[in-house]
Formats: structure tokens, C-alpha cells, sequence
């Protein structure tokens, strides 16, 4: 089976297989940022309960992929269905009830400075629940213990490091227990012992609370340990879905690339040029 | 939680300071200084003329300060403006055959109403009118009278003019 | 050529003021949601207001007495010194508190709104708020613009009683006009309703301006550092501007 037949139809044929009733069921989403095509004609499943995750190389618009999810930005054409609900439709008082059941760690952290750790964690429950002072702090304080950050409750964000900066993101976005959480590289800048902690709770969160989670990363070897399956993106597309030990035996071309880093393959590893030779006068020598 | 209490304590003293400098500056830098604080009686007093004078003007004796301006209507039957002037209670021995004149300070100043004490024992109460009354000197009507040399004749707007028998209700 | 860029330059200006317009729309529309965020309402009249109160009563106190001091100098060539006070307070009251005020405001509280909300904006802080549901306008924007609207006249008022103060000071301590005739001059020609409360009406407005302004600059900068300096930059350049033409415009029409 050549990588073109799996190209033309990979999505429907996984789709069924994965759940008939996704959270997240995307149809012919296409985008067009700064007249670069960001998504053409897309359609992706994202099953409940499970952890999906979205790879593909920087720029390719994974980012913006969950910001389609999220609703911040409105797509050139397509739908995007969450939990039975098209947000591309949906209105602002909607879209903020539908936001309140999801949790997402943005990839730069994005804590509000003014507030220190506690506060920023406490933030949306703060914002959306009446609970005592005492179960508040209760609840804050078990997430970040989970996170492993328990005594830097009292700092103000800008006495933190990279690394516990997106520890803190992470707590404050599984403080309200979500249906949905999206990690958008979740585990940039931490150290190994941090990462394994993370991977752990990823994993956790999903098998006891049955939270469903997207999983933006670029490491490999963390990404195998707990996604259940993973979303290839490249060129504006869907390169590759599968589990990921399907994905490693890297049986096409972008899977082989991707997973064993060559710079020749499918993805071009330069973004969109003019002719390097041309753009460096070296035209007239290269003929 | 301590902090946010001092935020509010500061947020509302700021806000008093600012009612405080506006109660200030209304207060003790404009007319309203000059409103008479306490009680007060009125009188009434007829002119021919009032030229500029305003509401709230000053009435004066002696140059003091005693009382102000309430009100300047026209009197539709007689034609002459009704000056209503708000006193002191403080000055309550005003005699009753005292007189009222408009005079301007200063060359072009603002126009106040002077009165002039009387010899009368009897002293003005709540409604009373001032018989005797000067009105306002025209500077216009000053300058073309001298100016066509009638400097020997009557003043432009004199006592004898204007001098009206008070109409007691 | 140069007509064509005056004309995109100008059709820009145009675009930002329309922009501009449609934000004014959106904070009043959050005002009513920002009711629910009123500490943080509370909290920014501390930071907009209370925290310039420093370099206002200290300038108001500098306007005041050179204010006196050179219209003592200017009236008593015309023999009218004693009308120093007076002049001091109407020039205040009705123009000088509350542009100087905008003005120093402007620079003061405006650079730092936009500085705060261009920076969330630029490590998205603004969009972690819509993803926690939280609307970024009622909770940093209409409060911000409130208290703009209620710590300017507060600031323009206590500005205006510096200034008398440093104008009683020069006059009468130092220059030798009579106390009594500092003061009986001034209250026998300034008017509460034309004269101090319609210098409040202004500072309201111009409160309002200077924190639309600097807010609106702050929330649709470029996300870089370059792009929050030059909005804060321009908020400065913007607000004064407008202070001064809704001044004028305020003078002719409502005074
Ligand atoms: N606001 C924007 N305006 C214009 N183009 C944008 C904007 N945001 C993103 N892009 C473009 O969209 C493309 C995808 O961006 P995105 O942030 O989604 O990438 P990504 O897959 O998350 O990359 P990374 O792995 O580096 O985070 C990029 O090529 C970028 O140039
Ligand atoms: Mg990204």
C-alpha cells in the first residue's frame, strides 16, 4: 500500500475506527494566514477520554489548529464541532460556556503577572464559582503539589523559571477539572525528572477523570509514553494518523522523515522561499 | 487579602481628597463664599433704572457686605424694576427711611447696591420697601451731558427724580 | 507619489479613529459585565489616580505660583495687581487645571495602561483570559477606563487648590498683596456653576479620552516590544491632541 492511497482517504477510514461519537469532529476546515495556506480542506477526529496528539513540524499551524478548536480564530471555511456544538457558529456567551469546560496551557505560559502563583491558579474558579476561601485554597494547593510546586505558591510570576512558569500554566489549567485539555508544549523547558512527572499526570488525568486531552509536542519519546494516538500534520494537511507504534514503523515517506529527523523527505524543512541560489546572486553560476 | 483592604482604603481616601479640594475651591474661592451664611430678611426697593445689576450682587453700607441682590423683576404696571434684597438678620437696626442707591466700583466695575442709614428709629422688618431709591448712573448719558455742556443742571438720575412716595401694602 | 501617501496616511488616521470609535462602543457595552470586577475597578483608581497624585500636586503647586507671579508682574502695569488671585483662579479653573492635568495624566497614568495592557496583550495574557471565559474588556479595559473617568476630576480638582495655594503664596507671602484683598477679589468674580463645575465636566471628559486612548492603543498593539513602545508613544501623542481639540471643541460650545 503506496503513502498515496493513504493520503487520499487516511482521515474517514480512522475516524470510524476511533469513536463514532468524537469530541472534537473537524470537516473541510481551511486557512489562509497572511496568504500562506495554513489548512486546506482539513477534516480530523480527536475520540473522547483518550490523549491525541498533534505533531508536525514548527509552523505548520498546530497552534492555530487549536485555536480553531478554542474559537479564538475563525476559520476561512469548514466546521468545527466540539461536544456537539459547531464554534465557528456559536455566540460569545456560548463559546464562554463552552470554554469554561476547557482547559488549555498556552505555549508561552501566559500567567497573568500582576498575580502570584496562587492567584493565578485560583483565577478561574475565582472567576466563575462562589467557593468557600478554605476549599479554594484546598483545590489550589492539590494542583500545584501535582505539578510539584506547592511551596511556590506565595511567588509573582516573574520570580519563576521557564520550566515552573509552564508548571504553574498546567495547574491552572486543570484547576477546574475540564472536559478538554489542551497542552500546547507542555513540556518545553522542563528538566527530565519535571517531564517524567508531567507525562505521569497527562496520563492520570486522563485515565481516572476520563479527561479528554490534546497533546501538542515535539518530543518523541515522551509523546510515545502517553499519547494514544497521534495526528501527523505537514503541508497543510494530514500526513499521518495512527498509534503511535503504527507511526514509528514509518511506513511512509513523512512518517519515516519525521520520526527520524532527515531534513530530504515530503516536509520541506526550509519554509517557503524564492530559489536560494537565485536570492543569493548566484543565479548565473548555478546555469 | 490585607493588600486588596488597603487598595480600597487608599482608592477611597484619594476620592475624598478630591471632594475636599472640590468643596474647597467651590466654597471658599467663588461667590458662594459670599452667599449669606446665615438668616436673612428681605426688602424691596423700586429704581428706574438698575443698569448691569445682577443677581447676587452685593449690598453694601458703609462698604461693608450686609446682604445680597435676590431678585430684579420688571413691575408690569408701573414699569420700573423691583429689587428684592436679601439681609443679614445680623443687621436688623437698619433705620426705615434709609436710602438705596446702584452704584458701580470703581470706574467699571461690577454694580452693587449701597444703602444709606436714615435717622429714623423705627428700623426695616421682613416685606418692607425702601422709599428713598437712586438709580443706576448711566455712564453713557453722563458723558453726553457733559459733553453738551449742561454741567450745571441736576444730576443725570438725582434723588429728586427718583424719589418715589412708598406705597405701604 | 507624496499625495498619495499623504492620502493613505490620512485615510489610516481616519481608519485608527473609527477603530477607535467602535472600541468606545465595546468598553460601554463591557461597562455593565466590569460591575461584576468592581474591586479591580477600585484597584486601577488607585493605580491611575491615586499613584499620580504625586506629580500633580506638585505641578499644580509650580503652575499655581508662577502663575501668580506673572500676572502679579503683567496686572500691576495696569494697576489692577489686586486682581491676581482672581485671574489665577479663572484661568485655572476653566482651562489650565484640567488640561494641564490631561496632559500630565496622559503621561503619567495613560503610558502606563497602555504599557500593562500591551504587554498582556504580547504574552497573551488577554488571550488566557477569553480561554478561562473571562472577557479581557470588562475585566481590563472598562475598569481601567472608569477609573480614568473618576480619578481625573479628583486629580484636577486637588491640582486646582495647589495652584490657588501656590498663587496665594507668591501673591501674598512673598509679593505683599493684601490677604483680604487676594481672596474678596476672587469670590466676588468666580462663578461655582460657569467657572469650577464646568472645569469638572471638562476633566470627565478628557478622563475619559485620555484612558480610551491609551487603552484602546495598548489592546490592538503589535505583540512585540517594538510594537507595545511605539503604542505607548503614541498614546501620548494621541491623548494630548485630543485634549486639546475636545478642548477647544468644549470651550466653544458648552461654555
Ligand atoms: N496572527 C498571525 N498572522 C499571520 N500569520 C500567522 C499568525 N499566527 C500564525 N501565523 C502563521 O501560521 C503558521 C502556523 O503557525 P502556528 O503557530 O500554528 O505554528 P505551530 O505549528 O504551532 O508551530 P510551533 O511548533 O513552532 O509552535 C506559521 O507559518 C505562522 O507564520
Ligand atoms: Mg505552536
Amino acid at each position: 500500500m503506496g503513502y498515496a492511497s493513504r493520503m487520499t482517504a487516511p482521515v474517514a477510514h480512522n475516524a470510524e475506527a476511533a469513536s463514532a461519537d468524537p469530541l472534537i469532529r473537524i470537516r473541510g476546515l481551511s486557512t489562509v494566514l497572511n496568504g500562506k495556506t495554513i489548512f486546506d480542506k482539513v477534516d480530523l477526529d480527536i475520540p473522547r477520554g483518550g490523549v491525541t496528539a498533534v505533531m508536525g513540524p514548527s509552523g505548520t499551524g498546530k497552534t492555530t489548529l487549536m485555536r480553531h478548536i478554542t474559537g479564538q480564530l475563525a476559520p476561512d471555511a469548514g466546521e468545527v464541532w466540539v461536544d456537539g456544538r459547531n464554534v465557528v457558529t456559536l455566540d460569545r456567551a456560548a463559546l464562554f460556556a463552552l470554554r469554561e469546560k476547557i482547559g488549555y496551557l498556552f505555549q508561552n505560559s501566559a500567567l497573568l503577572t500582576d498575580y502570584s502563583v496562587f492567584e493565578n491558579v485560583a483565577f478561574p474558579l475565582r472567576q466563575h464559582l462562589r467557593l468557600p476561601e478554605v476549599v479554594l485554597r484546598n483545590l489550589v494547593l492539590t494542583k500545584l503539589q501535582a505539578v510539584g510546586l506547592r511551596g511556590a505558591v506565595d511567588l509573582m510570576p516573574h520570580e519563576l523559571s521557564g520550566g515552573m512558569m509552564r508548571r504553574v500554566a498546567l495547574a491552572r489549567a486543570i484547576v477546574r477539572d475540564p472536559m478538554l485539555i489542551i497542552y500546547d508544549e507542555p513540556f518545553v523547558g522542563l528538566d527530565p525528572i519535571a517531564l517524567n512527572q508531567i507525562v505521569k499526570l497527562i496520563r492520570t488525568l486522563s485515565e481516572t477523570l476520563g479527561i479528554t486531552s490534546i497533546l501538542v509536542a515535539h518530543e518523541l519519546s515522551a509523546v510515545r509514553r502517553v499519547a494514544d494516538h497521534i495526528y501527523l500534520l505537514a503541508g497543510g494537511k494530514i500526513a499521518a494518523y495512527g498509534t503511535p507504534e503504527e507511526l514509528e514503523r514509518g511506513d511512509t515517506p513523512w512518517t519515516e522523515q519525521f520520526f527520524t529527523g532527515a531534513a530530504d523527505g515530503p516536509v520541506p524543512f526550509q519554509y517557503p522561499a524564492p530559489d536560494y541560489a537565485v536570492e543569493l546572486g548566484l543565479a548565473e553560476a548555478r546555469r | 487579602m490585607a493588600q486588596r483592604q488597603s487598595f480600597q482604603i487608599g482608592t477611597g481616601l484619594f476620592i475624598l481628597l478630591g471632594f475636599a479640594a472640590l468643596a474647597y475651591l467651590a466654597t471658599q474661592t467663588t461667590s458662594v463664599a459670599n452667599y449669606s451664611q446665615g438668616d436673612s430678611y428681605m426688602i424691596k426697593a423700586r429704581f428706574t433704572n438698575v443698569g448691569q445689576l445682577k443677581l447676587r450682587a452685593p449690598v453694601k453700607i458703609a462698604g461693608v457686605r450686609v446682604g445680597s441682590v435676590a431678585g430684579v423683576v420688571l413691575e408690569p404696571e408701573r414699569l420700573d424694576a423691583l429689587v428684592t434684597l436679601s439681609i443679614d438678620k445680623r443687621y436688623d437696626k437698619i433705620p426705615d427711611d434709609s436710602a438705596a442707591a446702584v452704584f458701580t466700583s470703581g470706574l467699571l466695575g461690577d454694580q452693587y447696591v449701597a444703602l444709606q442709614p436714615g435717622g429714623s428709629p423705627d428700623v426695616f422688618k421682613n416685606g418692607d420697601e425702601v422709599v428713598l431709591t437712586q438709580s443706576s448712573m448711566q455712564l453713557e448719558e453722563l458723558i453726553g451731558k457733559y459733553l453738551v455742556g449742561q454741567g450745571d443742571s441736576k444730576p443725570p438720575a438725582g434723588k429728586g427724580d427718583d424719589a418715589k412716595p412708598a406705597a405701604k401694602p | 507619489m507624496s499625495t498619495a501617501r499623504t492620502s493613505s496616511r490620512f485615510t489610516d488616521a481616519l481608519a485608527q479613529i473609527g477603530a477607535c470609535g467602535i472600541f468606545l462602543f465595546r468598553i460601554f457595552a463591557a461597562v455593565p459585565r466590569s460591575l461584576r470586577y468592581f474591586k479591580e475597578t477600585i484597584r486601577q483608581i488607585w493605580f491611575v489616580g491615586a499613584m499620580s497624585l504625586t506629580i500633580i500636586m506638585t505641578c499644580g503647586l509650580f503652575i499655581g505660583a508662577v502663575l501668580g507671579l506673572q500676572l502679579y508682574d503683567v496686572l500691576s502695569r495696569f494697576g489692577s495687581a489686586a486682581m491676581s488671585g482672581t485671574v489665577v483662579a479663572l484661568a485655572l479653573y476653566r482651562e489650565l487645571g484640567p488640561v494641564v492635568t490631561a496632559l500630565l495624566f496622559a503621561g503619567r497614568a495613560g503610558t502606563s495602561i497602555t504599557a500593562e495592557v500591551g504587554l498582556m496583550r504580547a504574552t497573551d495574557q488577554i488571550a488566557a483570559m477569553e480561554m478561562m471565559a473571562v472577557d479581557p474588556l470588562a475585566y481590563v479595559v472598562a475598569p481601567r477606563f472608569l477609573a480614568g473617568i473618576v480619578a481625573m476630576p479628583a486629580l484636577v480638582c486637588i491640582f486646582n487648590a495647589l495652584a490657588i495655594l501656590g498663587a496665594h503664596v507668591v501673591c501674598v507671602s512673598w509679593l505683599g498683596l493684601d490677604n483680604g484683598t487676594f481672596w474678596s477679589n476672587m469670590t466676588a468674580s468666580v462663578d461655582v456653576w460657569t467657572d469650577v463645575i464646568n472645569g469638572v465636566w471638562k476633566s470627565v471628559a478628557f478622563g475619559a479620552v485620555c484612558t480610551l486612548i491609551a487603552s484602546f492603543q495598548g489592546y490592538t498593539t503589535a505583540p512585540t516590544s517594538e510594537g507595545v513602545a511605539y503604542a505607548t508613544t503614541r498614546t501620548v501623542v494621541f491623548s494630548s491632541i485630543a485634549t486639546l481639540a475636545l478642548d477647544f471643541v468644549m470651550t466653544a460650545f458648552l461654555m
